[in-house]
């Protein structure tokens, strides 16, 4: 039939044309040999949390150190599926990559199971502390409850219908951790606050994280927090309720809805990034853990300046990150 | 539904005119129903599996869209919910069904006007014959192929809607993957809905209580672990499914081309 041997030929020519379009990753100068750096994501480089988290810390590094030309960076986003991501592991060490990143809880079978065949290569992956006793891992993590502690100490003063509502993910990693925090926070300031917590079971189901906001706000909740990438759904369900506060956690929220986001808890893996790549270069190649604290700058809290945080508000949340620096508040993960 | 939220999205982004958003989304759709009609009408392809693969073309080609050309989640302004007056107004039941966008009105519109087109017109007593017996039809004068081609990007345009009803009414932003295999549900809502329109509708209605009731159950604290919360909805739809899927009685001809002469 000659329709479909037209057809055919159509999607042939199509596919050999983009194959032989050049793909938009960063090129490497022949003659210089760059720190060559790969990074498999869950989610989107633009998700605006834990993806967009690393994503940028990788980019803020590799402009420090000069570019392209110092460091080439490759990426993978969007494997959700671990055997997808796997491959793409395994990939990345056989194409001779000096560090590969598998950025993902889920992801440490896979790591534990590739980074022994290329003892040469550097694999960090987390969140989690666990490097399988293998010299070529890093293991990193983020105590997202210091930062879910201070959200909450805010949040808690911040309530009007001392109803407060939190949109999680599934009940695992630093999504739980986060939220553990936040609700130590609150009932620092007042153990009266109602504190409802829904899971949606999904790290990226935009549309029930959305549900699961409008749920909290037509029970009256006034302040609302959440993990993971999907939460773009809860803080677009506040921002149309108006009047409906929100925290986020992971990354910089605030110009999702400058009106509404109070603060966020940013993860900054630009020290730890370049503390792997030092050692690296002394030939340490894995063997340690990181975890991103409030007192080792790897997590921040990002005020949205657009946002009017009343004075005694603010004190209380900086009073509370001196507190968790210096050892004096406790926050149990 | 993922192509045609995002066309919606993307005009709404750039022009914020929500209305030419809705018009991009149907005609993404009626381009992806073409898509579709050629491969399965034209070439005969199997459809099921030209099917999937159109999916993952429309899950691959909007996340590459988005990041290309917006590179960033944002929001916009949508279809905002309108009141009806006095219905609105009524406690409880007013909230629920009467304070609403536009397009979910739209939606229970299409309820009754699609009962009408496929019962009560020559054009889907058409539609009927070509899904049930398209021999039959072909021999009584009716252009199975052209029957095909219509109703398939009909209904892709209709799905070009539901796409622009995520991203430019329900979120008002667009994410990838952002339907999350909402299309899948929509598919088995129509098996468990007896290929009746307001069956559909009713097992939609059902199926959407059901999740809504477990959020609430969530937030009023009931004691129940979230996981088997969230499974609520879908187990529900594969015990409908097991019961009713004997019963409904889907076109003969469903998933098969039409070859003139093979029968």
């Amino acid at each position: 039939m000659s329709i479909k041997r037209l057809f055919f030929a159509a999607v042939l020519v199509t596919l050999l044309v983009a194959a032989w379009i050049p793909s938009p990753s960063i090129t490497v100068a022949a003659e210089t040999k760059p720190l060559r750096v790969a990074v498999i994501m869950p989610s989107a480089t633009t998700d605006m949390a834990f993806s967009q988290s690393m994503f940028s810390a990788l980019k803020a590094v590799q402009k420090e150190m000069g570019g392209e030309k110092a460091m080439e960076l490759k990426y993978t986003e969007n494997m959700f599926k671990v055997p997808d991501a796997a491959a793409a592991i395994r990939d990345y060490a056989s194409e001779g990559f000096d560090i590969v990143i598998a950025h993902g809880s889920q992801y440490g079978a896979s790591v534990q199971e590739i980074a022994p065949d290329f003892p040469e290569t550097t694999f960090a992956w987390g969140t989690d502390v666990n490097t399988f006793g293998l010299d070529n891992v890093y293991a990193y993590t983020a105590a997202a409850e210091e930062g879910g502690y201070i959200n909450g100490v805010m949040a808690a003063m911040l309530s009007k219908s001392k109803k407060i509502g939190v949109t999680g993910p599934i009940e695992v990693g630093d999504a739980k951790t986060y939220i553990d925090g936040f609700v130590q926070g609150v009932e620092s300031v007042d153990k009266k606050i109602s504190v409802s917590k829904t899971w949606t079971g999904s790290f990226s189901d935009v549309a029930l994280m959305t549900e699961a906001a409008k749920t909290h706000i037509a029970a009256g909740a006034d302040v609302l927090t959440g993990s993971s990438q999907s939460v773009v759904g809860s803080i677009g369900a506040a921002k149309d309720k108006g009047g409906v506060l929100w925290f986020g956690t992971q990354a910089d929220q605030a110009s999702l809805a400058k009106e509404i986001v109070v603060a966020s808890q940013v993860y900054d893996w630009t020290g730890m990034l370049k503390d792997i790549i030092a050692k690296r270069a002394k030939g340490k190649l894995g063997g340690e853990k990181y975890v991103l604290q409030l007192k080792n700058d790897g997590l921040k809290v990002a005020f949205n300046p657009d946002y009017k945080l009343p004075d005694d508000v603010k004190a209380a949340a900086e009073k509370a990150i001196a507190g968790i620096k210096d050892g004096k508040i406790k926050v149990e993960p | 539904m993922l192509i045609t939220a995002f066309a919606a999205f993307f005009i709404v982004l750039n022009t914020g005119n929500i209305w030419l958003g809705l018009l991009a989304a149907i005609l993404t759709g009626l381009v992806m129903g073409l898509l579709m009609s050629f491969i399965s009408v034209t070439l005969k392809a199997e459809q099921g599996i030209s099917g999937i693969g159109l999916h993952m073309f429309g899950l691959g080609l909007s996340s590459l869209l988005f990041n290309v050309l917006v590179g960033t989640v944002k929001t916009v302004t949508g279809f905002q919910p309108v009141k009806i007056p006095l219905l609105g107004d009524i406690p409880f039941i007013g909230e629920i069904l009467f304070n609403h966008s536009l397009l979910v009105y739209g939606g229970f519109l299409l309820v009754p006007i699609a009962w009408w087109v496929l019962d009560k017109t020559s054009w889907g007593l058409m539609i009927k014959s070509v899904g049930q017996n398209p021999a039959a039809a072909d021999s009584l004068g009716v252009n199975v192929d052209k029957v095909r081609y219509i109703s398939v990007c009909v209904g892709a345009m209709l799905a070009g809607i539901a796409g622009a009803s995520l991203s430019i009414s329900l979120l008002n932003l667009f994410q990838d993957n952002l339907t999350a295999g909402m299309g899948f549900i929509a598919v088995a809502l129509v098996y468990f809905g007896g290929w009746k329109p307001l069956g559909i509708m009713g097992g939609a209605l059902l199926f959407s209580t059901v999740n809504a009731f477990q959020l609430w159950m969530q937030v009023l604290g009931v004691n129940i672990p979230s996981d088997v919360a969230v499974m609520l909805p879908y187990l529900l739809t594969i015990a409908a499914l097991a019961v009713t899927v004997n019963r409904a009685r889907q076109p003969a001809a469903l998933n098969k081309p039409f070859e003139r002469g093979e029968s």
